[in-house]
């Protein structure tokens, strides 16, 4: 079949993003011609800044040069501007006189910066801010002149003067009101800033009105409505942009402020599409590059005919590319009647946050100084996280919450760039902000892929979101605004564990095939996800697929670094017998095992076995009655107790019962991630109950229950769930605690992850508030272990999976020389 | 010049069917494993058992389209060229593989290291 003619007008950052998309997609489904006005390839407009600053060069921000269309197939039209478009013939016309035909076209030509009507605006020496044409005026005027006016307080006019004035010019900010940023910064912060910008010698003149431009053939003075006048031997205009729809416009294509599209970036004339900062979408326009690259991946997912993307609107965040000065602001950050505002300020630390809040939901925030909290709180407002469990402490920042891991000194920009980020992988700041302007990366995903930053434990996302924000620019916007489980799809685990509840999909192959997987049977990280939940939506119905499992629940033990396996037998409650560890000498002597070591989790772990003898030893292990312990799985992992009231002097109840009947009726039972509860007998706690996913603290009038506790990545606390009289309410407490988790919980996410995104209130609604709720999760959960509860290493001992543990074949070698 | 080479240039090492769809098995020698690898459309491949990057067992890896996912820190690999998935960078030493019927010959002398 002949490949259509995709036709995409405008060279810059969402026209180019959105044919990258595309040709990751399908290389064969068009040929494909970019018609863009520079003479340049693709460069990365915001980064502009630090080029006026002299921190970066032109060839640094350079993102697709001119080898990059050559390497990919792709025609372009560089210099050449398109004045029309021909929607009968279907063609675009450009100025030179030449037409182009098209099947597909994607118009995408970005926005121009609004000249103020005054006189005198296209004198010599009058630019904007906007593309590499500019800057040169710029530095060329820099090199020679000395007076610089700025016109404009906002975003683009700040890091202007920033840049003149690190080019040795001396700068005058005119602001038409009276505080700088008004559309992102309130007052205080914005007075923050600019007597932190004065500190660098900006001069401001603010509720100025421009009236006139002045010189005779180049620009000499501004002149202002009071009837001031200042020098001015070279004048920015940076009072804002506005989309650019003529050519639209032209072709009567629906235009409002912008190129109006739908949620799949298509116009009214449908095989037309536009995306990036002509289009206006729900009624929004955007001038950011997150929102631009959502609509990019959209936009290709459409044109290569893939599945359902839709894009819905992006809620963005701002940060000024100005070195040394940290700013953020996302959402409605000035309020109404009906929202509080959180304020947290000290002035001679230069540090100010405002967070507005709405029935304990973030609505925006403004912060100045230090923003290493800013991506923290945008994901709460975007998620409208209920922030009413920890309300009292939200201005102090996440570290406050728990993260041992990064206190609140770690200002990634004031980081030296040995600083180590990734303690898993040894990745430090400087190695990943060379990754990041070298590779040109500009999300979370490529960083991990290139520098394995993140990818492990994850507890540094939060700094390598900061350092990505701080390294590509301010408009970096952290999150996507929906979250897709992996590259194969563009649904989140929400989506997915819906469509497979409502559709009733029974197998991996129906999840993919009714939501259009992009991959032909997954990856690693979705298949096993995509496992996780048919088996928790469906228990009965025996749907485990093997092969989308990790080695360690395919082969019921853990693999080790050398390729060794260690098992761990469940020792209920923590207690154990001298049968059982006479058993577990015998084995170890038997089959010589190097390391016997005695787990966090009051169990005796076995390392270094050879993956053959598995079910050998696990037959020896189960005729002491010693069964698996799960301690490979995403499952129930252990019940740790203390001796209770049966021996200590303190013991208020008998724990260690409580603690190996849980261990009895949770067993076996697969969750999104490891569980781990802890039973202790008295407040003093000695089982470390209050950092288990699942915690019980007994006291004299009953039993305390704890939840969303976590000893490790990020050490947390449990938050104190409700106290109940007698053990069967803990059993089923438990029960709809554990299934809650279960059923709504992303694969991979630990409770106290889980707890913080839904919130303890809402954990409280469902299980403590309302009874007939609870009952109804227990019982599914009982239900569901009625499927669960068999000795894997039972069945394999006996001879299941052998294929699993087995070689194929043994070779042994019969050499013979011969003579070449 | 002499040279150790195996006696047999192809060796049976099972069929099909001995290998479950996108898993893997291994043919173990006294010079280290080989993984050999099924996919969903029954395509057929060996590679050294070792991962490029830590010598992590392949073989024990999630197999999905043309490629293993190591099991100890998530490389992919492409089953058909041993190379590991871009950014990441390395190659595990392939093994030719030829299918009569059902039945899976293997080829003990890897196609890219000199024997």
């Amino acid at each position: 079949m002949a490949k259509e003619r995709l036709v995409v007008i405008g060279n810059g950052m969402a026209g180019i993003r959105t044919v990258e998309e595309l040709l990751k997609l399908t290389t064969d489904a068009y040929d494909i011609t970019v018609i863009g006005e520079e003479p340049y390839g693709n460069y990365n407009r915001i980064m502009l800044s630090p080029v006026l600053a002299g921190e970066k060069t032109i060839d640094q921000i350079m993102l697709n040069d001119e080898q990059w269309y050559i390497d990919n197939n792709v025609r372009l039209m560089k210099g050449q501007r398109a004045i029309e478009i021909d929607r009968v013939k279907r063609c675009v016309v450009t100025q030179d006189g030449s037409v182009t035909a098209y099947d597909r076209l994607l118009i995408a030509t970005g926005s121009s910066p609004f000249i103020i009507p005054v006189s005198g605006n296209d004198l010599e020496g009058v630019v904007s801010f906007r593309d590499i044409k500019d800057v040169d005026a710029m530095l060329k005027a820099a090199a020679d002149r000395q007076h610089a006016v700025v016109i404009g307080g906002g975003l683009l006019g700040l890091e202007a003067a920033n840049g003149l004035i690190q080019q040795g010019m001396s700068v005058t900010v005119v602001h038409i009101t009276d505080s700088l940023m008004e559309r992102q910064l309130d007052e205080p912060a914005a007075a923050m800033l600019r007597k932190s910008l004065e500190g660098r010698g900006l001069n401001f003149l603010m509720g100025a009105q421009t009236e006139a431009i002045i010189g005779k053939n180049r620009v000499e003075r501004v002149r202002f409505k009071d009837g001031t006048e200042i020098y001015a031997d070279l004048v920015v205009m940076a009072v804002g942009i506005r989309p650019n729809i003529e050519l639209a416009k032209l072709a009567k294509i629906h235009c409002g402020r912008g190129i109006v599209v739908n949620d799949t970036m298509q116009t009214f004339d449908p095989v037309i599409y536009a995306v990036g900062e002509c289009v206006e979408h729900r009624g929004l326009t955007y001038g950011l590059v997150a929102p631009l690259f959502e609509m990019a991946k959209v936009c290709a997912n459409h044109l290569a005919k893939y599945g359902i993307g839709r894009y819905e609107g992006s809620m963005t965040s701002t940060k000024l590319k100005v070195t040394g000065i940290d700013l953020f602001s996302a959402g409605d950050f000035s309020g109404n009647d009906n929202t509080d505002e959180l304020v947290f300020q000290d002035a001679s630390r230069g540090v100010y946050r405002k967070l507005v809040v709405q029935d304990n939901r973030i609505k925006g925030a403004v912060m100045y100084g230090d923003t290493i909290d800013g991506t923290w709180y945008f994901d709460l407002m975007r998620d409208e996280t209920d922030i009413s469990d920890f309300r009292n402490n939200i201005l102090f920042g996440q570290a406050h919450l728990g993260d041992s891991g990064h206190g609140n000194d770690n200002r990634v920009a004031s980081m030296s760039a040995s600083a180590e980020i990734c303690g898993c992988n040894g990745v430090c700041k400087g190695d990943i902000v060379k990754a990041i302007t070298e590779k040109k990366l500009f999300t979370l995903d490529d960083v991990r892929a290139h520098t394995k930053a993140s990818s492990s434990c994850g507890s540094c996302t939060g700094l390598v979101e900061a350092l990505l924000a701080h390294t590509v620019g301010g408009e970096y916007s952290a999150a996507p605004s929906k979250k897709p489980i992996c590259q194969c799809t563009d649904h989140s685990h929400d989506d997915i564990r819906s469509a497979i509840k409502e559709q009733g999909l029974k197998s991996i192959r129906a999840i993919m095939d009714s939501l259009g997987w992009k991959s032909s049977d997954g990856c690693s990280k979705c298949r096993p996800a995509l496992n996780y939940y048919l088996i928790c939506q469906w228990p009965a119905e025996g749907l485990d697929d093997y092969q989308s499992r990790f080695i360690n629940e395919r082969a019921h033990a853990n693999i080790q670094k050398d390729g060794t396996y260690s098992v761990i037998p469940r020792m209920w409650g923590g207690g154990t017998s001298p049968r059982e560890l006479r058993a577990i000498a015998e084995v170890a002597e038997k089959y010589q095992i190097k390391t016997v070591h005695v787990t966090g989790g009051q169990r005796i772990a076995l390392y270094g076995l050879k993956k053959e003898e598995l079910p050998k030893i696990w037959g020896e292990l189960n005729q002491a009655g010693l069964v698996s312990g799960h301690a490979y799985g995403k499952a129930l992992r252990t019940v740790k107790t203390c001796v209770g009231r049966e021996w200590c002097r303190f013991g208020t109840q008998d724990s260690t019962h409580l603690g190996i009947e849980l261990e009895k009726m949770s067993w076996g039972s697969w969750t999104p991630h490891k569980f781990k509860m802890a039973a202790s007998g008295c407040p003093r706690n000695c089982a470390e109950a209050t950092i288990k996913d699942f915690g019980v603290v007994c006291v004299d009038s009953g039993y305390e229950l704890h939840v969303g506790g976590n000893g490790g990545i990020k050490v947390r606390a449990t938050d104190y769930l409700c106290t109940v009289k007698t053990e069967a309410e803990v059993l089923e407490y438990t029960a709809a605690y554990m299934q809650i988790y279960r059923e709504e919980a992303h694969y991979l996410e630990r409770t106290a992850p889980w707890i913080e995104r839904v919130g303890l209130t809402y954990v409280k609604e469902k299980i403590v508030e309302d009874e007939a709720n609870r009952k109804s999760l227990a019982a599914r959960f009982i239900e569901s272990q009625k499927y669960m509860q068999d000795d894997p290493w039972e069945e394999r001992a006996k001879g299941g999976d052998k294929h699993e543990f087995e070689p194929m074949k043994t070779i042994t070698p019969h050499k013979e020389t011969v003579e070449v | 010049m002499s040279v150790a080479k195996s006696q047999d240039q192809w060796v049976v090492v099972g069929t099909i069917s001995d290998i479950p769809k996108l898993g893997a098995r291994v043919v173990r020698l006294e010079a280290g494993d080989i993984a050999v690898f099924r996919t969903a459309d029954d395509k057929i491949f060996a590679l050294r058992d070792q991962c490029p990057h830590k010598g992590g067992p392949l073989s024990q890896g999630i197999v999905h389209g043309d490629r293993v996912a190591c099991p100890l820190h998530d490389w992919k690999i492409s089953l058909n060229s041993g190379i590991a998935v871009a950014p990441d960078e390395g190659c595990a030493a392939r093994f030719p593989i030829r299918l009569e019927g059902e039945t899976i010959y293997l080829s003990l002398q890897s196609s890219d290291v000199a024997a």
